[in-house]
């Protein structure tokens, strides 16, 4: 098999950072923010990796879509090992309205416009936890789907996948072309090394506007307030047995 | 096979941190002979009935209804103390009536922080009453404007950290201990860490101090202006003193604005010539944004990536060097630090590495560095050694040393904080052994004394490296610490036994 693979990778805050609402709750502060890709998108692309590694891929191209800071994400893509990169160019306002549909529309167009055998995508963003545009991307392709793989197998012009459901784990096949998510325990990602950040600079990325997809951006919805959860009363800490009692009565709740 | 080696060969190995845990520790009395208890007093029940008098009921733990050995063994399972009784109080005026009335009866006291400390510091030798300042953890303020916060001596370091990002804030220190010490034994013994490089000490950073004496007054040097040239600093006094002078209970600290871009890379490269050449331009090239330069030995990666099965990105160099950067501004940094790695591997100093793309690569490549220490105590028993030598020389002393004991231990490594000329030298073996200790002392600070270097670059003196002051300190100086020592603390109830040698002679 040789497989041509397209990988979508987002751009997201970083895991780590504390997320402050802006103060006209017109959404989260993301200037001078840490970003980072998709840790499951990550995982997509390692994926994709150890594929063209084990010479089941020939090609992955990996896709980005969001401001000029996207490029970055992409570069790290190519330094765990992709192709080359496309990155399709939304910012500002319509970047902050950008719904998985939109994402799905392009992942389909570019499917067909670059002869693409199989899509990994994560199986959700951890900014937004939609968990849609694998589903979406499929349907809009009319290919199959495995969704949330644990254990991905090529065998034959079709896939052999593992997924984590709720009652456990099940076990599908799939013909090719088909779309994937990646759930968290399908692999661990690999660190890019240093030979391959250097060559990344190299590899190519193709710049593209969302209509030259032929895809319309403009907002389907409309964001009309962004809060924090309510603070979390602080608790109370007592000296002993007694006095939880006591202040348990004290708050009528004994 | 010598007769050591059969000895080893029969012990099992302890693979695992919990199991680590359940190791017996011998009573530092009876590995230590030699030691002498003082003239203390015995605690009475009159005693632990004027404790119980000033303190609530679970300030006041004995050993009769408690289990104390958390506090009467130190981290590294090295010494065991025999308290029987720990104190917790939750305010300086209750730490001054505890100490007023210790000094006055007579009764010998070890002021404790998170027992985190590597030299025995931290624990009773004999009975000295332990003074646990774990109770005292609140952050009394924190100005986002200064930089300032004033914190309890018993806040844990990792919380202040945490409290002080909400402020856009960061710890002028960083130390693989941060989730267990506390910021008033990070004072009290002038503790160094992975941010020293970039911050400076804590004789810089520490503002101000409230202290209490051995005889239970109050000693407010809570000053908190950056500037304050009015009469001698005594608070530099109390910094780095081990809790021989004073028990520290409130720090004023400077702490720096939080960057908001920190990249971490962690190198391979082939030699020491190449690790010193990386830092040379890395002091250059990086300016003022180099925030961190670790050095590991290949021995102290097999060990960390076998013992706590972590996973690193690239194998079988000698050595390796996590490099971190800190700044406001991410494409100037990333910008900065890509030229330089171009220039280091392109002449190929350094041959392979990693830049952590996101803040989990991050955490665990420091992981790799700062959990070297724990894995290490997973093989038995640790021979530490934590010198300053000239840069030059860091990586010398592990050879030679390594040439010296063959294969009587189960490894020699070395790491530290190459940047600050600062190497943390470690044997292992899977039980205590005299014989080996005997071939490392003093040959260790025999060597570094050679060098003019400090045989405790960070770690302090403690119980275990008290012998060892005069390698790094004139007599001159030594005499005058004991006349400070005597002059604050006439009873020497506070921390006896530690940092100074047994005296031969009277002063």
């Amino acid at each position: 098999m040789s497989l041509r693979i397209l990988v979508g990778c987002k751009r997201v805050i970083d895991y780590a950072v504390k997320i402050r609402v802006k103060p006209d709750k017109s959404g989260v502060i993301t200037e001078g923010v840490k970003h980072s890709m998709n840790p499951f998108d990550e995982i997509a692309i390692e994926e994709a990796v150890r594929m063209k590694e084990k010479k089941i891929a020939k090609e992955i191209v990996a896709f980005s879509c969001g401001p000029t800071q996207c490029q970055e994400t992409l570069r790290t893509a190519l330094a765990m090992g992709a192709d080359r990169g496309i990155h399709v160019e939304v910012s500002g306002p319509e970047y902050e309205t950008l719904q998985p549909l939109h994402i799905s529309k392009m992942l389909a167009k570019l499917a067909k416009d670059e002869q693409i055998d199989l899509i990994i995508v994560g199986k959700q963003a951890i900014d937004d936890d939609c968990n849609q545009t694998a589903q979406m991307t499929a349907a809009l392709l009319g290919w199959p789907q495995a969704t949330s793989a644990s254990k991905i197998e090529a065998k034959d012009g079709s896939l052999q996948v593992v997924r984590e459901i709720d009652g456990g784990l099940e076990t599908i096949k799939v013909k090719l072309p088909s779309v994937v998510s990646a759930d968290l325990r399908l692999n661990e990602p690999r660190y890019a090394t240093l030979p391959n950040i250097m060559k990344a600079k190299k590899k190519p990325i193709k710049k593209l506007a969302p209509k030259d997809l032929g895809i319309d951006v403009s907002p389907r919805i409309q964001v009309v307030t962004v809060e924090e959860p309510p603070v979390r009363q602080a608790g109370a800490k007592v000296e002993n047995v007694d006095a939880v009692v006591e202040k348990l009565k004290a708050l009528g709740h004994a | 096979m010598s007769a050591i080696n059969k000895l080893s060969v029969g012990i099992r190995k302890f693979h695992t941190t919990a199991s680590r845990l359940r190791k017996y520790v011998e009573l530092t009395a009876v590995r230590y002979p030699l030691l002498k208890r003082g003239n203390f007093s015995f605690l009475s029940d009159r005693h632990l009935g004027f404790f119980q008098s000033i303190l609530s009921a679970h300030q006041v733990l004995t050993d009769e209804l408690n289990d104390l050995s958390g506090y009467n063994v130190d981290w590294m399972r090295s010494v065991r103390g025999s308290s029987r009784l720990v104190l917790r109080p939750k305010t300086t005026e209750e730490v001054a009536a505890i100490l007023q009335y210790c000094n006055v009866q007579n009764i010998a006291i070890c002021p404790q922080g998170g027992n985190t400390g590597l030299v025995g510091g931290s624990v009773p030798v004999f009975d000295e009453v332990v003074l646990s300042l774990e109770l005292m953890d609140e952050v009394i303020s924190v100005d986002e404007l200064s930089g300032v916060t004033i914190v309890q001596a018993g806040c844990v370091l990792e919380k202040l950290e945490t409290v002080l990002h909400l402020s856009n804030l960061a710890l002028p220190l960083d130390l693989g201990a941060k989730g267990s010490c506390q910021i008033g034994g990070n004072v009290a013994t002038n503790a160094g860490g992975i941010r020293l490089l970039r911050y400076g000490n804590l004789h810089g950073s520490v503002l101000g101090l409230t202290a209490v004496l051995a005889n239970g007054q109050i000693m407010d040097c809570l000053n908190t202006n950056k500037k304050d040239n009015t009469g001698y600093d005594l608070k530099q006094l109390f910094i780095g003193s081990e809790g021989t002078l004073g028990v520290v209970t409130q720090v004023a600290l400077q702490c720096q604005p939080k960057p908001s871009s920190v990249q971490v890379g962690f190198f391979g490269l082939n030699s020491f010539e190449n690790v010193l050449e990386t830092l040379r331009l890395s002091k250059r090239n990086l300016g003022e944004i180099l925030s961190s330069c670790e050095l590991i030995d290949q021995s102290s990666l097999e060990c960390v990536t076998k013992q706590l099965e972590l996973r690193s990105p690239i194998n079988n160099f000698p050595f390796y060097m996590l490099l971190e950067t800190a700044g406001s501004n991410a494409g100037h940094d990333a910008e900065k630090l890509n030229s330089l790695l171009e220039i280091l591997i392109n002449n190929g100093t350094i041959v392979d590495g990693t830049l952590a793309v996101d803040s989990a690569q991050a955490k665990n490549l420091w992981g790799l560095r700062e959990r070297i220490s724990e894995a290490l105590a997973c093989e038995g028993y640790v021979y530490k050694y934590d010198v300053s030598v000239p840069i030059r020389q860091f990586y010398q002393l592990v050879d030679d040393i390594r040439i010296r004991l063959g294969n009587l231990p189960i490894r020699c490594c070395g790491y530290g904080h190459l940047g600050d000329g600062n190497l943390h030298l470690n044997i292992t073996s899977h039980e205590y052994n005299p014989i080996l200790l005997n071939r490392i002392e003093p040959f260790v600070y025999d060597w570094v004394g050679q060098e003019r270097g400090s045989v405790s670059a960070e770690h302090g003196l403690g119980l275990k490296k008290r012998d060892y002051m005069e390698y790094s300190k004139s007599p001159t100086a030594i005499h005058w610490m004991r006349r400070v020592k005597k002059l604050f603390d006439p009873n020497n109830i506070l921390n006896p036994y530690k940092i100074f040698p047994e005296q031969s002679s009277t002063d």
